[in-house]
């Protein structure tokens, strides 16, 4: 049998076409209003959203008018329908957008996430008006708080899940005051990669934060540092302890870093990494998104194994003397 | 599965409460004693992970035994259902009562809501705070030693009795536990009922309002038939319209109901035959059926009162329901505050499975069906129709995502039928007087009698059963009205989720219609009246600090929003507004706006739903000035 006899296994896909902002739009069943206005190049923001993950839809900021639908839709998961009149930029999806990106900005610290900062203007957001942020709690307080209770709110200063970070092992650190509870980490340490199980969301509404059993430290609980919770994490609020030492020190410095594309020297898997090097020391890893074998994801060896690298030492190093 | 679990070893008590659930543990695997077998023997896939349906059960279990939830009693829960701990303590922590912190064995929650606030509420926290200490939160600092023969109190959100107004819920841990939920507390009773002395507050539940009114379908047998005894239901009517439905096979019923027209009572009001014909017509199965139970509107308590007055009835709408859609397995889910309904439900269903109208082979007809009850752990967002799976799975109450809906893909991802307690408890009726007969009852768009809770500052709060027609001043005054000497200043219609109204809109006909074209909403039926000494900013407040409480968590909107909300009403109510009051109303409604729009479920939707009515219509805010 020769090549061009093959008959491809899957069916062809059908199409659906829809109207998006008055333009029709024809894409494949199945896609979602996301892909389908990302592919007549209207952008859409979105921060829970990801590629590799199962769409969660729980930021919001992603919303669109759908015809006939009383509330807002979550474009990132809703799947296109034939005759669907999509509107991705009316007065109330501009509102919506707006208000999500009010809320997080007021509640949660949003300086290490890319991009928001023209989302706030570009919407209009003023998350000063709920008033100053309250200081950030005590640490462990936020890990406590009784469900379903709560103390009466301040009359002056706007609720934060403000606290300080955690920093518990060597590798990698959690800073909970940036986190907008994307659901990205507790998928990618769940079933959507790495099956780990070492973090969930505990606790409930404003109280719900990330946790592992009874928020224990890291090294007590199930967590094996893969890592593939920092790479997914929209907001910096899980970040390599070497990009936090950086920042603390005031020496982080993103645009004069290179990225330096290789394979992971540990096993046959023959992962890509990318090697984020500043000052010529490799200062984070991380895998392309869209790459076949890794998604992404690594694990501890590829993630933070390459110290030895750096060790330049002549006597340290008698292969390169 | 290879779990990873802290060193913490469960007590025997612990141990015990939980092999009482799940029977023994079978190997060293599961957390029994590792012996030889067990190296040489493989645990896990599909059979381990299916048990993961039983973690609320065994939450509860340990709870109700030991009175809170150890490490060493998590790590052991985990081991046995192969579910990881950080997994177990997700979901403990989503329900309000569970404590991941040590707790006395006895405490009382003490209704603060908003039904109890109209009856003294606030005053009877103050005594208590005054006499027994403040509520109790965990221990604090390095306080850790807790006597076990201590006791506690918390604040609750509404506890369905607010027609016995203020409630309490005790529960002491042991074995057996005891729960009681009961009304009219005062403060010396329930530092007597803390102290140990259960004849301090009484547990008496009072006949229904229009008890003997022949004309009552729904509420006919409460007070009147034993709720304990089988052949008392039969003699009042009990298991014909089952009967009927046999004889009209499942399509008949199906065409019964929907002739009737009957709209479903949880608050959607979503044709109930519709959902029955999509359920039947899923080719997927098995199918599931589940009755919401999970009555947690403030205000609410209508479904309670069915439950614990006529539990027959309900176990028979849902044998009723399972034959129509195909359904082998219903489940009752069941709100955690409801003991006395959870007790009268529970004996109904044992005595139907003896008597062959459950199990295998219902009434020699050859259909199967079972029910088993689950109960709830203090969540409101659980009563949501889809996070209402994921509590009954095992996951954490979190609302899904709609499309796919229920009937296409509920309970464990099967094609499910879920209904309220009063949708199901109309189909006894429908069949038993044929649903065109049915169809005749109220008015066109509103077929049938509607189950109305009157609280607040009436005379005569209660349950009341009206056909659909009533105006709301009918049933106001069905209730006795506020009394001499006082003036009805307002009516919050559907519960924290629905609208206030103002006196002049009280000839509103209660009909789905009647409240749509005046935009407001029938909800779960609440009809919560408040005279002229109850201060509307409190309530509001209270109905903010509800739904911040109550919000899951999961979506930016409601999370944050209802924060938002409550940190404003807080503002104004304390006179510290920013900026004018009016500028505090505008940004209430952008905040509003946004939680309608965005939001994923009910909850968020309507969660502005009452304050924006007390702005826009009662106009609460004029004469609040800033400061």
């Amino acid at each position: 049998m020769s090549a061009d006899q093959l008959v491809p296994l899957q069916a062809s896909r059908r199409t659906v076409e829809l109207t998006i902002d008055g333009d029709p739009v024809r894409v494949p069943e199945g896609t979602t209003i996301l892909d389908a206005c990302r592919s007549k190049g209207t952008d859409i923001p979105t921060l829970c959203y990801l590629k590799t993950l199962h769409p969660v839809n729980v930021c919001r900021v992603c919303v669109v008018e759908v015809e006939g639908s009383r509330v807002l839709v979550p474009s990132c998961s809703r799947a296109v329908e034939p005759a669907m009149v999509v509107t991705t930029g009316s007065d109330r999806v501009r509102h919506s957008r707006k208000m999500v990106l009010e809320f997080l900005a007021s509640s949660v610290d949003l300086s290490a996430t890319p991009d928001v900062e023209a989302w706030l203007t570009s919407y209009a957001a003023r998350p000063e008006r709920y008033g100053p942020a309250a200081p950030p709690v005590a640490a462990g307080e936020r890990d406590s708080l009784p469900t379903g209770h709560h103390p009466p709110p301040s009359t002056t200063h706007a609720a934060t899940v403000g606290q300080p970070v955690k920093v518990d092992n060597e590798l990698y650190v959690r800073d909970y005051g940036k986190c907008i509870l994307c659901y990205k980490c507790v998928e990618a340490c769940g079933t959507d990669f790495q099956n780990t199980f070492a973090i969930a969301v505990a606790g409930r509404g404003f109280d719900a934060r990330i946790s592992t059993e009874f928020a224990v430290e890291l090294p007590k609980s199930a967590c094996v540092y893969c890592g593939n919770c920092i790479a997914v994490c929209p907001t910096g609020a899980l970040m390599f302890k070497s990009e936090f030492d950086h920042r603390q020190a005031g020496t982080w410095k993103e645009a004069e870093q290179t990225v330096t594309a290789t394979i992971c020297p540990y096993c046959g898997v023959g992962c890509t990494l990318e090697l984020h090097v500043q000052d010529n020391e490799i200062v984070k890893v991380s895998s392309p998104l869209d790459h076949e074998v890794t998604s992404g994801n690594l694990c501890i060896k590829g993630r933070f194994g390459w110290r030895y690298v750096q060790n330049r030492k002549a006597a340290d190093n008698p292969r390169t003397s | 599965m290879d779990l990873h679990l802290l060193d913490a070893k469960p007590t025997a008590e612990e141990r015990e409460a939980l092999d009482a659930l799940l029977g023994k543990p079978l190997s060293g695997w599961e957390g029994g004693v590792r012996g030889a077998r067990d190296t040489r023997t493989a645990a896990g896939g599909h059979a381990s992970r299916e048990r993961r349906h039983l973690l609320l059960p065994a939450l509860h279990a340990v709870q109700s035994r030991v009175g809170w939830i150890s490490e060493g009693a998590l790590n052991h829960i985990a081991e046995r259902l192969t579910v990881p701990p950080a997994d177990v303590y997700g979901v403990a922590t989503f329900y309000a009562l569970l404590s991941l912190s040590p707790r006395p064995r006895r405490v009382l929650h003490v209704c603060d809501d908003i039904g109890c606030r109209c009856r003294g509420a606030e005053q009877l926290c103050a005594e208590l705070e005054r006499t027994v200490g403040p509520p109790y939160h965990g221990p604090t600092g390095s306080r850790h030693e807790i006597p076990s023969d201590g006791a506690v109190w918390l604040r609750s959100p509404c506890l369905g009795l607010c027609d016995q107004a203020p409630a309490a819920l005790l529960s002491i841990a042991g074995a057996p536990p005891v729960e009681r939920l009961f009304g009219s507390v005062s403060a010396p009773a329930a530092s007597r009922t803390l102290g140990g002395d259960l004849g301090a507050t009484t547990l008496a539940r009072p006949v229904p309002p229009q008890h003997g009114d022949p004309t009552l379908r729904l509420l006919r047998r409460i007070g009147v038939a034993d709720p304990k005894s089988l052949d008392d239901f039969r003699a009042h009517g009990g298991y014909t319209s089952l009967r009927r439905a046999f004889e009209l096979g499942p399509e008949g019923v199906i065409r019964e109901v929907t002739e009737a027209k009957l709209l479903g009572r949880g608050g959607a009001a979503f044709p109930t035959g519709r959902k029955w014909d999509a359920v039947a017509r899923q080719p997927v199965r098995p199918h599931y059926l589940v009755c919401n139970a999970d009555e947690s509107e403030p205000g609410t308590f209508k479904d309670r009162v069915l439950m614990e007055g006529d539990p027959f009835a309900v176990i028979e709408a849902m044998t009723i329901g399972a034959y129509a859609t195909g359904c082998e397995k219903g489940f009752i889910y069941l709100r955690g505050e409801y003991p006395l309904a959870h007790e009268r439900l529970e004996n109904a269903i044992r005595i139907a499975r003896a008597r062959g109208l459950l199990g295998d082979n219902i009434m020699g007809q050859g259909f199967r069906f079972d029910i088993e009850i689950r109960k709830g752990g203090g969540a409101y967002i659980c009563g949501e129709e889809t996070a209402i799976f994921n509590s009954i799975e095992g996951f954490r109450g979190e609302p899904r995502n709609k499309p796919p809906y229920p009937v296409q893909s509920g309970l464990f991802a099967k094609p499910t039928l879920v209904n309220n307690v009063e949708t199901l408890a109309n189909v006894l009726e429908i069949l038993r007087i044929g649903g065109e007969a049915y169809a005749r009852i109220g008015t066109a768009g509103s077929t049938g009698t509607r189950l109305f809770c009157l609280c607040g500052c009436v005379m005569r709060p209660g349950v009341y059963e009206v056909p659909f027609g009533a105006t709301l001043r009918q049933l106001l005054d069905l209730a006795g009205g506020v009394g001499p000497g006082h003036t009805l200043r307002s009516v919050l219609l559907g519960g924290a989720a629905g609208v206030f109204v103002r006196p002049d809109e009280f000839d509103m006909p209660l009909t789905f219609e009647g409240v749509r074209a005046a935009q407001a909403t029938l909800g779960s039926g609440v009809i919560m009246a408040f005279d002229e000494s109850i201060d509307l900013l409190d309530i509001l407040r209270r109905i903010a600090a509800f739904f911040r409480d109550e919000s899951c968590g999961q979506c930016v909107p409601c999370r944050v929003g209802t924060v938002r909300q409550e940190e404003a009403l807080h503002r104004i109510c304390s006179k510290q507004t920013r900026g004018s009051p009016a500028e505090e109303a505008a940004l209430l409604d952008e905040i509003g706006l946004a939680m309608k729009d965005a939001s994923i479920c009910g909850l968020g939707q309507t969660a502005y739903s009452a304050v924006e009515s007390a702005l826009k219509r009662l106009r609460v805010l004029e004469g609040v000035v800033a400061q």
